[in-house]
């Protein structure tokens, strides 16, 4: 029997140092032995390397930045569509998640499908939110606070001891030592990222990182957990092992089995020296590392891809322990009229 | 004392902890006593087996084994104490 064929839409093609996940999602996707595809990639600026990816990428579009709205962002998908007839997107970037929440149903009747958590899924977990989530469902979580203006900065003196970790609404974090540094850390996040700031608890300990799938019904299709061996400047993984901690796979079960998650994720956790685990943050997308659970034996996004399609998909019942990845940095080669395409046109 | 049983020591001295992700490098002498360990030796056993291939003072080996279990339980390589 011949295998069916996907036509998949990606974002996060920015492999550079602190990666998007869209080029380990499309490696995975073209692994899948279920299916076959052509992978359509969405990019946001004409230097990100997935868009000159040939081998991996059939033919990517600009689209607008989320900050440009839904309505916008659904013009651009009618066209693509229109062009390419897509049969399902996979957006990775958090700060995507939303506005691909709020179109999903238009997406639906387009005849695109998603396989993304419920807004109230994907909200309660924010990391503003993140100690009444922890209240809530009955999980470890470093306490925090928001910060909308600078003036509430006193807060910080009031509530934790030093160091703290100063967090922006979607990306970057930085640990700030005294008063001075958490200044300036927010002075930096707001001018990127807008407010609020996260100030959050240092939770000293041993960091590790868990990857999956969720059915949306509580069910584990997927769980790889990983440990970080090698960190970048900002804290992130450019190399990693694959590990067996029990204890990881009970607390991604929990969190599935109560918050009926749906869709790919990552949990950042924290080993404190009481051997506790803490949830740092709740990432509602596939991670920049999925390859690493791909070669350990689970194709999580093949997993979701099936779903989405309304297949019966089966949980992944073991991945083998002490699989490590290595990233790398690569040299393209790139002709000047590609980068003109993209620039000029918004396709190529 | 017990080694925990996943825990993966090859011939080189390669140790693995497939739970935290951590891994160490041993010497022949650590890979000989973590082998005798393993193997349920007792601490007397392990002593005479040391000290048929390695010349040795008994005093300096009860010191450096002492040694060397704490430091695997600081590890957490052990599933619990002697």
């Amino acid at each position: 029997m011949s295998k069916p064929g996907y036509t998949i839409a990606v974002t996060g093609l920015n492999a550079i140092d602190s990666p998007g996940p869209g080029v380990s999602v499309i490696r995975a996707l073209r692994e899948a032995a279920s299916f076959e595809v052509k992978i359509i990639g969405l990019s946001y600026e004409a230097l990100e390397p997935g868009i000159y990816m040939h081998q991996l990428v059939d033919k990517t579009y600009q689209v607008p930045y989320p900050s440009a709205g839904t309505e916008a962002l659904l013009s651009r998908l009618e066209y693509i569509h229109s062009k390419e007839t897509l049969d399902l997107i996979i957006p990775n970037f958090d700060a995507e998640l939303f506005p691909y929440i709020r179109i999903e149903g238009k997406l639906s009747s387009l005849g695109i499908k998603t396989f993304l958590p419920e807004m109230e899924q994907f909200e309660e977990r924010h990391k503003m939110n993140l100690p009444e989530f922890g209240e809530k469902y009955g999980f470890n979580v470093p306490d925090s606070i928001n910060i909308f203006q600078s003036a509430e900065l006193n807060k910080v003196n009031e509530k934790f001891s030093f160091p703290v970790l100063v967090k922006g609404k979607y990306y970057d974090a930085y640990v700030a030592y005294n008063m001075d540094q958490t200044m300036s850390y927010y002075n930096k996040i707001t001018a990127k990222w807008g407010l609020p700031v996260v100030i959050q608890e240092f939770v000293h300990g041993a960091e590790f990182n868990v990857t999956g799938l969720g059915d949306g019904f509580g069910n584990t299709i997927s769980c790889v957990p990983m440990r970080k061996q090698y960190i970048t400047d900002k804290g992130k993984a450019w190399g990693g092992i694959t590990i067996s901690d029990p204890r990881i796979i009970e607390l991604t079960h929990q969190f599935l089995g109560k918050t009926k998650w749906r869709g790919g994720f990552e949990l950042e956790l924290m080993k404190d020296k009481e051997n506790q685990f803490y949830i740092l943050e709740i990432n509602p997308r596939i991670p920049a590392w999925i390859y690493l659970a791909v070669g350990a034996g689970q194709n999580i996004p093949e997993a979701l891809v099936n779903m989405a399609m309304g297949k019966d998909v089966k949980p992944f019942d073991s991945y083998e322990t002490g699989k490590m990845f290595i990233r790398y940095a690569w040299d393209m080669i790139v002709e000047l009229n590609e980068f003109q395409q993209i620039s000029m046109n918004g396709e190529l | 004392m017990k080694i925990k049983k996943n825990i993966a020591i090859s011939d080189s001295g390669f140790i693995f902890n497939p739970e935290t992700g951590e891994s160490y490098t041993a010497n022949i002498l650590a890979v000989k006593m973590l082998d005798l360990i393993k193997d349920g030796k007792e601490r007397d056993e392990i002593f005479n087996n040391i000290m048929e291939d390695y010349s040795v003072e008994l005093e300096t080996l009860e010191r450096d084994y002492n040694d060397f279990l704490s430091m695997l339980q600081r590890f957490q390589l052990v599933q619990d104490h002697e």
